[in-house]
């Protein structure tokens, strides 16, 4: 069970998350939702600890995460995994070993600066891959995939670290609508498969009525919704997105900008 | 309209005279302070052409051309102190570069976050390439003796301080992406630099180190004028000895050696960015 209690972020002046309070029992799949700039990312990364929170708290079952420090924070990041929109592998590295970093947690400085990985772990990294339909490139370098392969390749290094949980920053927002489904199914499938729960940031909600258990929606850093994805009317829809509801609620994905693609291929 | 543009444009022309007039002054204030005497330079320029004729002499007064065995007769021996300081040169480069490579990530505001010790790094590097090589090689010519272990200290110093600094800046300039990834999985810093970073520069680090050899060669050739091994010390001898045909002979085996060593690694280089860009 993840909660977060009275959790603040202050940038400056600027307020990116406030007051956020939630309880995330184990194995959902929770789609975080909001307009842009409305905190969904901040949220996600304080979890991780990428972002320490100016206030409030992070626990997962009795762990005090805010107050982890050197092993013990990369170790419950190991536990949190992402996922990035823009992917946040090694481009000129291979495959197998961009998955291989998902272990570099578990395993001595000594033994993973000389690449010294155990043949479990380089099993473990290759069924990962085969879970989503990809060993077979293990060998290229992962700049030569597409989009869609990258996330695969970005969700079997999340697969290897064991986590208790996958944070997933809009992960399909620069991929075409075919990729999309399969890194949306791949997500999926992680939750159900492995029971691992899922907070998954969205910016389609259409995308999100369909795969998620649970929607959050924050606006101007505030839980504004918190229920299951029927609830979300048309008129909470509206109140959420503002202006940008039309285009969230039509074209799912598509509107990623060409320009994102092309710095992620 | 149109007057006010010639005007603007006579405006800027002055204050461009101006400031070429300021730069003539200021060169003349400062070449007189220094006692530079452009009369003396003048009288004098004639004696450097002379001396290079003079060089280009047998002791007989023959061209040095019409005798090579005559002329290069101590090919030998400046042959094998052509090889050492080579190997000045290389082992200078290739410690100062793995040191270089070694503090370079303390070095760069992207990567360690503690400002004293970033600031402790930069400021011994720049100390290290702030210092010329062959005041080095003097200090340690007093410590260690004459020989080629003072010039490759020199040379391994200065090396570090400039490769460190140079390397900072271009890990400064990586995609953070890799490193956000690596630190989200719990990596540990270390492993980050491993797996994020050096991949990302490696193909630069290797680029700057060979043209840094290039300059180690040039460095090592005069590390023998202050007796810290190579060929400097036959060159400075010669000079000094005002054996005239020497000095000829040992600085065209050199420039012969640099263009070709310039050659090579350039080639090399190529390649490296070549592979780069891909
Ligand atoms: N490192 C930072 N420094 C300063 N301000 C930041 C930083 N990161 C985020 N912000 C600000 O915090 C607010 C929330 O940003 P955040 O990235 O969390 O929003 P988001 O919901 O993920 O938006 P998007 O859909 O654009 O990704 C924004 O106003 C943003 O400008
Ligand atoms: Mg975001």
């Amino acid at each position: 069970m993840l909660r977060l209690e009275g959790l603040v972020k202050n940038f400056g002046d600027k307020r990116a998350v406030d007051n956020v309070s939630l309880a995330v029992p184990a194995g959902q799949l929770v789609g975080v939702i909001g307009r842009s700039g409305a905190g969904k990312s901040t949220l996600l990364r304080m979890i991780n600890r990428l972002v320490d929170p100016t206030s409030g708290r992070i626990e997962y079952d009795g762990i005090d995460v805010t107050a982890l420090q050197r092993a013990d924070l990369r170790a419950w990041r190991a536990r949190s995994a992402m996922i990035f929109q823009q992917f946040n592998l090694v481009g000129r590295l291979d495959v197998l070993t961009n998955v291989l970093m998902g272990r570099l947690n578990k395993v001595s400085t000594t033994r993973s600066v000389l690449k010294l990985w155990s043949d479990e772990d380089k099993a473990l990294a290759l069924a990962a891959l085969e879970q989503f339909g990809i060993a077979g490139i293990a060998a290229q370098r992962a700049e030569s995939l597409s989009g869609g392969q990258q996330q695969r390749v970005a969700i079997a290094r999340a697969l290897v670290q064991e986590p208790d949980m996958i944070l997933a920053d809009e992960p399909v927002a620069s991929l075409d609508p075919r990729n999309t489904r399969i890194v949306m199914d791949a997500l999926r499938r992680v939750n159900r498969h492995f029971g691992i729960t899922v907070l998954c940031n969205l910016h389609s909600l259409d995308l999100a009525r369909e795969y998620c258990d649970r929607l959050v929606g924050i606006s101007a850093g505030r839980v504004v919704f918190d229920d299951v994805p029927a609830a979300l009317t048309e008129h909470v829809a509206r109140e959420l997105y503002g202006l940008e509801a039309d285009e969230v609620m039509d074209m799912p994905a598509s509107r990623a900008p060409a320009g994102v693609v092309a710095v992620a291929a | 309209m149109m007057r006010a543009y010639a005007e603007a444009v006579a405006a800027r022309r002055a204050r461009t005279a101006l400031g070429l007039v300021i730069l003539l002054l200021l060169a003349a204030v400062s070449a007189h302070v220094s006692e530079v005497d452009i009369g003396k330079f003048v009288d004098h320029i004639g004696g450097v052409g002379g001396y290079f004729d003079r060089t280009l002499r047998l002791e007989s007064g023959a061209r040095v051309w019409t005798d090579p065995a005559d002329w290069l007769w101590g090919w030998k021996r400046w042959g094998r102190l052509l090889v050492d300081t080579l190997l000045i040169a290389y082992l200078g480069t290739v410690l100062g570069v793995i040191a270089g490579f070694f503090l370079c990530f303390l070095a760069a505001e992207n990567l360690t976050r503690s400002r004293p010790l970033r600031f402790a790094v930069r400021r011994f590097l720049e100390a290290c390439r702030t210092v010329p090589e062959i005041v080095f090689a003097l200090v340690f010519v007093v410590a260690f003796g004459l020989g080629p272990l003072p010039g490759v200290l020199a040379i391994l110093i200065h090396t570090m301080g400039a490769m460190g600094k140079l390397f900072a800046e271009v890990v400064e300039n990586i995609d953070m992406n890799p490193v956000e990834g690596a630190t989200a999985s719990g990596a540990g810093w270390v492993q980050v630099v491993r797996f994020a970073v050096v991949p990302q520069v490696l193909p630069n680090f290797a680029s700057y180190s060979l043209l840094r050899f290039e300059i180690n060669v040039r460095g090592a050739a005069v590390m023998g004028f202050v007796g810290a091994g190579g060929i400097g010390q036959d060159l400075v001898e010669a000079i000094r000895k005002f054996h005239y045909s020497d000095v000829s002979a040992i600085l065209l085996i050199l420039i012969a050696t640099v263009m070709v060593i310039d050659l090579l690694t350039e080639r090399l280089r190529h390649r490296l960015m070549g592979r780069g860009a891909a």
